[in-house]
Order: structure tokens, then C-alpha cells, then sequence
């Protein structure tokens, strides 16, 4: 049951979008979000998603793992989409019947608010889709490091992420097997009310949160025995460089950014009611 | 009744790209009171097997019938359940309570027994694994030394009365003084409770002592099973799946060759020596 749990949801590959430097990637994302957020009518929707689907392509991910990642939002998706509809209540009304009213401005917003939400989500999932963990953690160390100048502990912080992601599989591995010894003797994990169910789980905590600081402490001491003293002059096995993709890359979005905003700034606007 | 299991296979995550098969078409029979040992290279299905014993994961297809009940069954899982104990690899996995005791009382409370009942099954199961009734009884179990850890998770399970006691390495990670420590207490149960014990191990030494059956794992298939004179008479053959025979049984092996005449069944270190010291006598 346990293993069932997918993190990192990383699809290894060799395209052009997996090859780019994570760093470049991370900047990227937060361009993506930028354009996302300076669209304000609806019909510059399509050249986002048309942008956003020309990347999929590139990177050669499945799209339905783009649809996987909008999976969690399958109740909010819709809840904002009714909550816009009905309780904006200017514009031309379009249905009018029994309690049910709906304006122009509901409906425009709902499907806007929609759309970018899930460009947003669509968008951004490319990133951990097209990135190790590893890669991404390394790539936010080095950007985070000019802010070293102010004591902020970027390499510690990466390290954490780093040590974290490492584990999550072994504690996943040990919390099955933990319940399995647990089941053995007899433990009931699914009867009776919440609370009683939220006790029954103290016979899988325990164990694992001593095995986990145990593990933090050997963890600790091997570290400390290879002279891990922090980041300060630490060397990488992979250095990360910029390489052309990464210039084409980033002249890819600003002129993608800039055409969206000119646009939108000139062309007249569409109207649909 | 005997644990009888026909025809099981075994596949993690099947129908994804990381499908994979443990297990094939595995059939074999443990008797009541037998000891019987399973032993296979790692990763040869040896502990994906016994989990089956007590139902803790299905088969993909096949079953196994422990007393009667399929534990395939929702319903008579549960009651298979209480007649095979489980010791796990490590303690680590299952001591989670303030002390030991109530931590052995653990099981016997799921069973729901009455109070009286549960301490003194508790103070029986910490006398027959040799821990202090009245010092160890009131410790953390995270206090404990690796030997009495093992013999507290140990305690634990037997306190519930198994029929079969099914132990995945139990003696993985201890020295050579704790391995003999847990294999007599074992064999102590065994001559005690009258139960059968199923024992999984990657080392000959250990199961050669008192195992009266072996099986012999290789890649989800059973490759081999019979007395220990049986399986460790075929040394080369085991050396090409990787697993030893004991040190006692290649040394016989080499004194063949050499012409040396050695009955059969000599694979441990007492019965070798008490033949030498035999046939030194006779001399």
C-alpha cells in the first residue's frame, strides 16, 4: 500500500528540455509563471498552452503525466470554476431561470480562473518531471548562493533537501515492514473510530521514528568521518555549466513573454458576449 | 496439520514497467513439529516466501494452506494468522512500548485474552528465551543489548503460542556467541512448545545444526529440497548457485577425493568430530 506512493515524479530522458541546466530550468519556471500571471483575457490562453504543449513535446514526456499532475486539483478545478460563476453578478445575464443566474463576467472568470490554474500546474510539473531531484537541489544551491553574502545557508539548506529525498524510499520501505511485523502480532490498523485508529498507529510510529534517529545520528558519523565540515570550499563530481541550449532556451521565452505581453497590450480585444 | 503451499507465484507490481517476478510455482509442505530450513542466495525469494506463511502478502496466484484455513481467504487468514509467529529480521521493526513486558503483552492484548492469562504467558515467553523476569521486564526495550533485543522480539511472538515459527535470519548481525544463544533458545522452544520452526538463512552453519528438511532457493524456484546429508552432499552444485556448504561438509568433501573412506552426514562440526574421535579409537 505504502509503495504505491510515486515522489519525485522524475521520467528519465535525453531531450533537448532534459539536457537544459537545472538552474536555467529553475529560471524558466519562474518566467513561465510571470507570462501565466500576465495574461489577463482569455483568448491569450492559447498561445500559452500552445507554448506550454510545444514543450511537452520537446521533452517527450507522456501527456498524460501532465494530466496526472492536475489529478490533486480535481476538487478545487471545479469548485473555483462554480464559485466564479455564480457569484459574480455583473455583465449581461445569460441564464436566468428558476435560482439559477449566470452573467457574462461569471462565466469569463470561471473559465479564466480554470485556465490558469491548470496551465499553471501543467506548466510548472514539467520542471520535476524533466529534472532528478538531485539535479534540482543543485541547481537551487547555486542560485541561492549569492545570498550566502547575507547568512543564508544555501548549500545547508540543499544538503537537507538532498539527504531528504534520499530517505524517503527507506522510510517508506522500513514503514511497510514495520506494519508487517506490526499485522503479525496480531495489530488491527483499520477498526473502530478515528481515534482509536490514530493509537493503533503508535506501535508503527515508534519504531520508526527511533530507527530514524538512529539512522540520522550513523548518518551524521559517517559524514563527519569523510570530513564533511559544510560547503565552504567543497568540490562537485558534476560541475553544472550553461551550454547553447541554455541561451536558446532562455531567447525562447523572453521573445515568447514579449509576444505575449505585445499582444495583449495591442490587438484589440475579443468579445464573446 | 501441516503448512501446505501449491503452486505459488509471486509478482511485485504486476503490469508496470518494474514488474517483477519473486516467486514461481513454488511447492512445498512443512510437517507439525518440523524444522525445516529455507535457505537461497539474497534476492532468491526467501523472505517474499515466508511473508505468504501468515498471509501478510498474497500470492498472485497458487495458495497456501496452513491447519486447513486458505490464506487466500479474508476470513480464515485471520485465524491462520494466530497459529504462524513471525520473527522479523531485525527487533527494531516491532519493539515499540515503554517496557518490555508490556511490549510482549502486545500480541496476547490483540488476541484479546483475559488479564490474568496475558501475564502469565508473558512471564512464560521471557523465561523460555532466558530474560529476567524481574530486571529485564521493566526496561525500555531500546536499552536492551542486539542479543536480548532479538530474544524480547522473540518473547513477543512466542508468548501468542504459534504452531509454526516462522524466523527470517535470525541470527543476521550477531556474533558468533549470539548466533549460538539464539539457536539453542530456539531449539529449546522447539523441545519445549512442540512447535515447528521455519527458519530462513543465508548461512549453512546455522540451519546444518538442527534443521531436519532444507530448501533450497534459487531465483523464486525451489531448487532443491531434502535432509541436510541430502543437500549438502551436493556441493558443487550449490557453489554454482552461489550458496556454501558448511566449512565441516567441503572438508569431508576434499578428504573423499583424496580417498579418504567418510560415512554420509557428517556436515556439522560435532558430528564430524565425534566420528574422528571414533575412528581415532578404533585406531
Amino acid at each position: 500500500m505504502l509503495k504505491d506512493i510515486t515522489l519525485g515524479q522524475y521520467i528519465p530522458g535525453n531531450s533537448v528540455v532534459h539536457r537544459l541546466d537545472p538552474r536555467t530550468k529553475i529560471l524558466l519556471m519562474i518566467a513561465y509563471i510571470v507570462a501565466v500571471f500576465i495574461v489577463k483575457r482569455i483568448e491569450m490562453f492559447i498561445p500559452v498552452i500552445l507554448f506550454t504543449v510545444l514543450i511537452t513535446v520537446l521533452s517527450k514526456v507522456p501527456a498524460n503525466y501532465l494530466l496526472k499532475a492536475l489529478k490533486p486539483m480535481r476538487l478545487l478545478l471545479p469548485l473555483m470554476f462554480v464559485m466564479n460563476l455564480f457569484l459574480i453578478k455583473t455583465g449581461k445575464p445569460l441564464v436566468d431561470w428558476w435560482i439559477i443566474r449566470i452573467y457574462a463576467d461569471g462565466l469569463t472568470n470561471a473559465v479564466f480562473v480554470v485556465l490558469r490554474l491548470a496551465t499553471l500546474v501543467c506548466g510548472t510539473s514539467l520542471l520535476t518531471l524533466t529534472t532528478t531531484p538531485i539535479a534540482l537541489t543543485d541547481g537551487l544551491e547555486k542560485l541561492l548562493s549569492p545570498l550566502k553574502i547575507i547568512k543564508f545557508p544555501a548549500h545547508e539548506l540543499a544538503m537537507m533537501m538532498t539527504i531528504a529525498l534520499r530517505f524517503i524510499p527507506t522510510l517508506i520501505e522500513e514503514a511497510d515492514k514495520i506494519t508487517k511485523a506490526q499485522l503479525a502480532r496480531g495489530a488491527d490498523f483499520e477498526s473502530g473510530n478515528v481515534f482509536k485508529r490514530a493509537k493503533s498507529m503508535l506501535p508503527i510510529l515508534i519504531p520508526l521514528f527511533v530507527n530514524s534517529f538512529r539512522r540520522a545520528d550513523e548518518l551524521a558519523m559517517a559524514m563527519e568521518s569523510r570530513c564533511y565540515h559544510g560547503g565552504e570550499g567543497r568540490t562537485r563530481m558534476r560541475v553544472l555549466k550553461f551550454h547553447t541550449g541554455d541561451l536558446a532556451a532562455v531567447i525562447v521565452f523572453a521573445v515568447f513573454i514579449a509576444a505575449v505581453a505585445l499582444a495583449q497590450r495591442f490587438l484589440p480585444a475579443v468579445k464573446f458576449f | 496439520m501441516p503448512i501446505i503451499i501449491e503452486n505459488l507465484t509471486h509478482t511485485y507490481m504486476p503490469g508496470s514497467i518494474t514488474q517483477f517476478t519473486a516467486l514461481h510455482d513454488i511447492n512445498l509442505t512443512v510437517e507439525d513439529g518440523e524444522f525445516f530450513g529455507i535457505i537461497g542466495h539474497t534476492g532468491s525469494g526467501k523472505s517474499t516466501l515466508i511473508q505468504q506463511l501468515n498471509g501478510l502478502i498474497q500470492p498472485t496466484s497458487g495458495r497456501v494452506i496452513v491447519d486447513g484455513f486458505d490464506m487466500n481467504e479474508k476470513k480464515q487468514r485471520a485465524a491462520g494468522r494466530k497459529l504462524v509467529g513471525m520473527v522479523f529480521q531485525y527487533p527494531d521493526y516491532q519493539l515499540f512500548d515503554s517496557t518490555v513486558y508490556d511490549d510482549i503483552c502486545f500480541g496476547l492484548k490483540n488476541l484479546k485474552l483475559p488479564e490474568e492469562e496475558i501475564r502469565t504467558r508473558a512471564y512464560e515467553a521471557m523465561e523460555l528465551v532466558g530474560l529476567d523476569t524481574k530486571q529485564d521486564a521493566e526496561k525500555s526495550p531500546f536499552e536492551l543489548s542486539g542479543g536480548k533485543k532479538r530474544r524480547a522480539a522473540l518473547a513477543g511472538i512466542i508468548a501468542m503460542r504459534p504452531k509454526y515459527l516462522v524466523m527470517d535470519e535470525p541470527m543476521a548481525g550477531l556474533d558468533p556467541r549470539g548466533r549460538r544463544e539464539v539457536m539453542e533458545t530456539v531449539e529449546g522452544l522447539r523441545a519445549e512448545l512442540g512447535c515447528s520452526v521455519i527458519m530462513v538463512s543465508h548461512s549453512m552453519e546455522d540451519v546444518a545444526r538442527s534443521a531436519e528438511r532444507i530448501a533450497v532457493l534459487n531465483n523464486g524456484r525451489v531448487y532443491a529440497v531434502g535432509t541436510p546429508t541430502e543437500i549438502f552432499s551436493r556441493t558443487a552444485e550449490l557453489a554454482s548457485i552461489g550458496l556454501d556448504t558448511p566449512a565441516t561438509a567441503q572438508l569431508v568433501e576434499k578428504l573423499r577425493s583424496m580417498g579418504c573412506k567418510i560415512p554420509d552426514g557428517l556436515y556439522t562440526n560435532e558430528k564430524f568430530e565425534k566420528w574422528l574421535k571414533e575412528v581415532l579409537h578404533n585406531a
